[in-house]
């Protein structure tokens, strides 16, 4: 059983995984942080932007000033943003058999992976993710397709010239298989290849391999995986919290005995308290809207935001905001903010118990009815005639890249008064920034990650006790700018199999055990022969040695065995005492029995009639096996 | 002999009172706890008594499953739990676990508070029965305990509605409880896998009926509205808050749109309102097409059809009205009926089934005079017509059905025997399974052959595998091995007796013979062996005869060695010596030796 570990990216995982015959991929995550490299896809037509200058090697060789701009001393790809898949060379991927998907989140190289490698499978997914998971990607699409550029940037990934680029775009890994955007007719069929299943559904692969989605608290319909055969078991583990936001609580005990525990996705801020962050991003955003400055805040169309609009449901008439406008601009908020309200069944208990009401189980219901919070496609149309200052927005892409959110960051930027608060933890904020300086608006970093931190995966690893843990490298070591923080990483019992991008794992195995079925009721044993001549023929049969006979345990008490000789007819039996045991003699028969604890010796003469019943009697008193 | 016993207590060749008690694998289920509509005494919910007349039945259940929220399924529930008493888990959907509830309650109020009963239950009950509910989603296999899982599949009918499998190790039974196989305008239809359980329990409601063709259902209703209203009449539909309330709520929310009439269509009590709400929140349980627009049109939000006053009721002119409760028996529905009545302008449709007993079932049965309360008599001169828009599947559906699931039999259950004597005979020459119809309180037994799973040591297969044989299902062969059971029963190991008695601590007692064979030979014991062995080695070519340097010769494990008669010079002795393993091989030689050797060429 081995682990292909195709995405270096501890929480957007892309592993393979080879069990019992069959070839399960785990995720399809996408990292985006390629984006950051590149320049901002503005919405409108910015003169700042379009007069970047050029940028030219040291010796003042400009030829890639096409390709390559300068900011604030940063250089960027003037190009369509481009994303890093997972590998697609260490394993044929058209043999993957199934893919499961975690959470919406790691699901977003789907498309690449379903319909570029000769994928035939099945993917599996609980409803929420694909819905919701199908809102993120339209969102991507619509804010790159929206924006066409016409310029696609390659002459900077030959590997000579990225040698001679400043950072961080010299330290550029695997450009070369970075891609752009796919489409919405891609991201259909991908779709389409999904079945929908839910929490503890066992799913049957092929009669080898069961596999089964456990919730994982983190997001609406994320989920961990077991993957599991009669006597092997694996569990995926990947994005999990068990903090009380918004979702179902994860499910911890279904992970006991697992031989590999598969750790992926943990908090990416691990000394970040998120409760601590929510209430800091409350109070800067009063802070700013109070003193007249509007507040941005980069997110993406599901999760914490939903978790983020309820905070302020409680807090705004409190910190005297009921007047301020609450927008929420993306191609796909009213879908977002409408299917949060329809998946009960995979809500925490006090949500459920709202929808038993019948009320809807997300406040920002009341929010959109009251007209505090108003959500609109994009920053054209309506949203020019109601747009009011100041006010809040929460808008896309957290990278900066794309999205309404570059307007804004142009529209707002030069004034100290707006603010703009980062709750994503996907990207590094000052590179997210770089295009954007020099800047005067504040910024405010209060990132938002509520999966597992290690003081709370050790208290996981102590309770579901897996044999082996396999991670990421990254949670091995601490993270590198905190070298000294011993306690920021995964601490455990033997130690945990790291694994890094396009890296083989053999899985540590100790297969003891295969299913049988067996019926309750004998076989019927085969008709002994009939005549006497055939059973004569038969005994004179050379016997096959490979019918094995039981072998026998116990120990033969030596008085019952004597009185057992005499009761069947041997008068004559005498017993000496040895060293180990005893011998029973036969004096008539010319017959020595040797009984010692773990062994008895039959030693007579050629009389078969006899031998045969002396050793009945002797199997009397012992068991077979 | 391992056997599933299934006793219904309700709904045994009746509608109404579900509720079904199987036996599977040692572990006792309960389908369904509802109340019977056509009865007021104690008929009107299961006999508890016959699971036990004075212990717990908590000591006698491991769990109740309730497979949607009409009554007739789940309106005993707080009578048998709080006040028969009950404390173990009650299986339900979300929706359902929602929804029951409310409509408990609302059947508590007609039974105390408009009849006046006594020793009914209380809202409190109703409170404490829903806290012992555990809800399921769809497709998700409940572990009831080690051994007892249950999982539900989709059945239409109405929202939340379920079927659910039970199964202990490979015994399992599928109820389907109501379903419907057809989608209609806001539900989808029933599935199942083919999951081949031992038993089917199905309902049959409809078991001989096949129903046209459901757009002409729906063009005649419209027609009948439509007529009945341009000539200022009034129509009433009784229909129950949840379920063809709201399919047909959609239907002629579309028709008034399209047509664009003006007549008032009006739903009465606010449950109705509330009763939406749900269907808006629990959208996912709806048709794939609901599900797929709600976002830029909610199905559920109605702008023709608005909430009624008992006032409207004496309003003139022609007007629509979905009245409660949909058999007529009680409630708003009845109180507007008996105003409407005496006017032949005036329709009254019956969308669904009515029990026997309800003033429902009267008039649909052609009686046109009914006595009322107080020896009144009222005259009904308004038209009455039935249109079937329950979503029960036909007889048609539930071949459909058993075709999906391959049962190994059938039991029919929640229809009327007549029909369901139909329906078993065509089952039977169909599918060639055995069908069941028992009445109330009738047992039906079913013996079962489970397998057992056990688990083979890889030591084991590997050396059954290494005699280079690949298994023949026709050539059935002997594998010798120890049965080992441990920790709980149902796990069982299969491994190689050496291991077995490891595994055991037990030390292995080693039986070993010897037989003294006097051969007649005056050479040298070297010379003796050396001829042993070219015997030996002539005759057993399959074997593995050596002679070792010692002089003795061996026979895979069996040792021979030649020995001097310390009296006779003239003879030899030789020493056989094997162990109870070897057995067969060991007797054998004996007795070829004792035959002699040839003569040595000399």
């Amino acid at each position: 059983m081995k682990l292909y570990c195709l995405s270096g990216h501890p929480t957007l995982p892309c592993n393979v995984l080879k069990f019992k015959s069959t070839t399960i991929m785990l995720d399809c995550g996408l990292d985006m942080t390629s984006t950051l490299n590149f320049l901002p896809l503005p919405l409108v037509q910015s003169p700042r932007l379009s007069n970047l200058p050029g940028w030219s090697l040291k010796d003042g060789n400009a030829f890639l000033d096409k390709e390559l701009k300068e900011c604030s001393g940063h250089v960027f790809v003037d190009s369509v943003p481009e994303f890093c898949l997972p590998e697609t060379e260490l394993i044929d991927l058209s043999t993957v058999d199934v893919i499961l998907i975690s959470n919406y989140h790691c699901m977003m190289a789907l498309p690449y992976i379903t319909e570029h490698t000769g994928f035939t499978g099945t993917v599996y997914a609980t409803e929420p993710t694909v819905q919701i998971g199908r809102l993120l990607m339209e969102e991507l699409v619509n804010f790159i397709e929206r924006v066409p550029k016409a310029q696609s940037a390659s002459l900077w990934k030959n590997k000579d010239i990225q040698r001679l680029l400043p950072s961080p775009l010299k330290d550029a890994v695997e450009v070369s298989t970075w891609r752009r955007c796919y489409t919405m007719q891609e991201v259909n069929s991908a779709l389409s290849k999904i079945q929908l299943v839910g929490y503890s559904q066992k799913i049957e692969l092929f009669g080898a391999v069961q596999v089964t989605p456990l919730s994982s608290g983190y997001a609406l319909g994320s989920s961990n995986w077991i993957i599991q055969s009669h006597y092997e078991k694996v569990s995926y583990v990947s994005g999990s919290s068990l903090l009380t936001t918004h979702p179902q609580p994860m499910d911890q005990a279904s992970l006991k005995n697992s031989d590999v525990l598969v750790l992926t996705g943990l908090t990416q801020i691990p000394t970040a308290n998120p409760d601590g962050m929510v209430g800091e991003f409350c109070s800067n955003l009063a802070l700013t809207v109070r003193n007249g400055g509007n507040v941005l805040v980069p997110c993406y169309p599901s999760g914490v935001i939903y978790d983020l609009l309820e905070c302020l449901y409680q807090y705004i008439d409190s910190a005297g905001l009921s007047n301020i406008p609450f927008y929420f601009i993306s191609p796909v908020a009213n879908s977002s903010l409408e299917f949060s309200q329809i998946f009960a069944e995979w809500l925490c208990h006090n949500k459920q118990t709202k929808v038993y009401l019948p009320e809807p189980p997300f406040p920002h219901a009341e929010l959109i009815q009251t007209n505090k919070l108003r959500h609109y496609p994009s920053i054209h149309g309506d949203f020019s005639n109601d747009f009011r200052q100041p006010c809040v927005v929460f808008t896309g892409h957290p990278s900066l890249r794309f999205g309404d959110v570059v307007h804004f960051m142009e529209l707002w930027g030069k004034s100290s008064l707006n603010t703009v608060i980062f709750t994503e933890p996907d990207f590094s904020y000052l590179e997210a920034l770089a295009p954007y300086q020099p800047l005067a608006m504040k910024c405010i970093y209060c990132p938002i990650d509520t999966r597992l931190n290690f003081i709370q995966v050790s208290k996981l690893l102590k309770e579901v006790q897996p044999l082996h843990v396999v991670c990421p490298e990254q949670y091995t070591q601490p993270p590198p700018a905190q070298s000294h923080r011993m306690d920021l990483m995964i601490d455990c019992q033997p130690p945990a199999m790291s694994y890094r991008r396009a890296e083989v794992l053999a899985l540590p195995f100790k297969r003891l055990f295969e299913k049988i079925e067996i019926m309750p009721e004998p076989p019927p044993r085969p008709a002994p022969p009939t005549s006497g001549k055939k059973r004569k023929r038969a005994s004179e049969d050379i016997p096959d040695c490979k019918v094995l006979k039981p072998l026998l345990s116990g120990s033969i008490p030596v008085e019952q065995f004597v009185q057992t000789l005499e009761k069947h007819g041997f008068s004559d039996v005498k017993v000496e005492d040895t060293a180990k045991g005893h011998i029973v003699l036969l004096q008539e028969a010319e017959t020595l029995i040797q009984i010692e604890e773990d062994s008895t010796h039959i030693i007579c003469d050629n009389d078969e009639m006899l031998r045969v019943r002396l050793r009945d009697l002797v199997l009397k008193f012992l068991q077979k096996f | 002999m391992p056997e599933i016993r299934v006793t219904p207590l309700g709904a045994g060749q009746d509608v109404g009172r579900s509720c079904i008690l199987v036996s599977i694998g040692g572990k006792n289920v309960m389908l369904d706890c509802g109340m019977h509509m056509g009865f007021n005494d104690d008929r009107r919910f299961p006999d508890f008594s016959y699971i036990t007349r004075n212990g717990r039945l908590t000591d006698f259940l491991d769990c109740v499953i309730i497979s949607h929220f009409h009554l007739d399924h789940c309106g005993a529930l707080p009578y048998f739990s709080e006040m028969v008493g009950y404390d173990g888990p009650i299986y339900m959907t979300h929706p359902t676990q929602a929804i029951c509830p409310i409509l408990l309650e609302d059947y508590r109020k007609i039974a105390v508070d408009k009849k006046g009963e006594a020793n009914f239950f209380t809202s409190q009950m109703i409170k404490d029965c829903m806290k012992k509910v555990v809800a399921v989603h769809l497709h998700q296999t409940v572990q009831v305990d080690d051994e007892l899982e249950i999982k539900a599949y989709y059945a239409g009918h109405v929202l939340g509605a379920a079927m659910f499998q039970i199964k202990v190790g490979s015994e399992s039974v599928v109820y389907t409880g109501d379903y419907n196989m057809t989608p209609d305008r806001h539900l989808g239809a029933a599935w199942i896998d083919k999951c081949r359980p031992n038993l089917l329990i199905t309902e049959s409601t409809y078991a001989t009926t096949i129903r046209d063709s459901k757009r002409c259902r729906e063009r005649d209703f419209l027609k009948k509205v439509h007529e009945t209203v341009e000539r200022g009449g009034k129509v009433l539909i009784p229909v129950f808050a949840l379920g063809r309330a709201q399919e047909l709520c959609i239907l002629l929310e579309t028709f008034w749109e399209r047509v664009n009439l003006k007549a008032p269509i009006y739903f009465s009590t606010g449950l109705t309102e509330k009763a939406n709400h749900y269907y808006k929140l629990f959208i996912t349980w709806t048709n794939q097409k609901i599900r797929k627009t709600f976002v830029q049109r909610n199905m559920f939000e109605f702008k023709h059809i608005k909430a009624f006053d008992r006032a409207f009721a004496d309003n003139p002119g022609p007007m629509v009205v979905f009245a409660t409760p949909g058999m007529l028996h009680a409630g708003q529905s009845l109180q507007i009926f008996r105003k409407w009545a005496g006017n032949e302008k005036n329709m009254v449709i019956m969308p669904g089934y009515c029990v026997q007993g309800t003033v429902g079932h009267k008039i649909l049965s052609g009686q046109r005079k009914l006595e009322m309360e107080g020896r009144q008599v009222l005259e009904v001169k308004m038209q009455v017509e039935y249109m079937s828009f329950s979503a029960h599947a036909d007889a048609k559906g539930i071949m459909q059905l058993v075709g999906q699931a391959e049962p190994e039999s059938v039991l029919l259950v929640h229809g009327e025997a007549k029909k369901m004597e139909f329906l078993k005979q065509k089952i039977e020459q169909e599918f060639r399974v055995n069908c069941y119809m028992p009445a109330n309180g009738e047992t039906v037994t079913l013996p079962t052959s489970p397998s057992i799973p056990v688990g083979i040591s890889l030591g084991l297969l590997k050396r059954e595998m290494a005699q280079g044989l690949l298994p023949n299902a026709k050539k059935p062969r002997l594998l010798h091995g120890t049965l080992i059971m441990k920790d709980s029963v149902s796990s069982f190991q299969l491994v190689s007796s050496e291991q077995a008695l490891k595994e055991l601590g037990l030390a292995e007692h080693q039986l070993r013979f010897t037989c003294r064979v006097h051969l007649h030979d005056s050479r040298k014991e070297q010379e003796t062996a050396a001829r042993v062995y070219s015997h030996l080695k002539s005759v057993l070519k399959d074997h593995c005869v050596q002679h070792l340097p010692d002089g003795s010769v061996t026979v895979e494990s069996i040792l021979i060695q030649a020995a001097a008669h310390s009296e006779d010079p003239g003879t030899k002795v030789l020493l056989v010596s094997w162990t109870y393993q070897d057995e067969e091989l060991g007797s054998y030689l004996t007795s070829l030796l004792k035959k002699g050797l040839p003569q040595a060429p000399s």
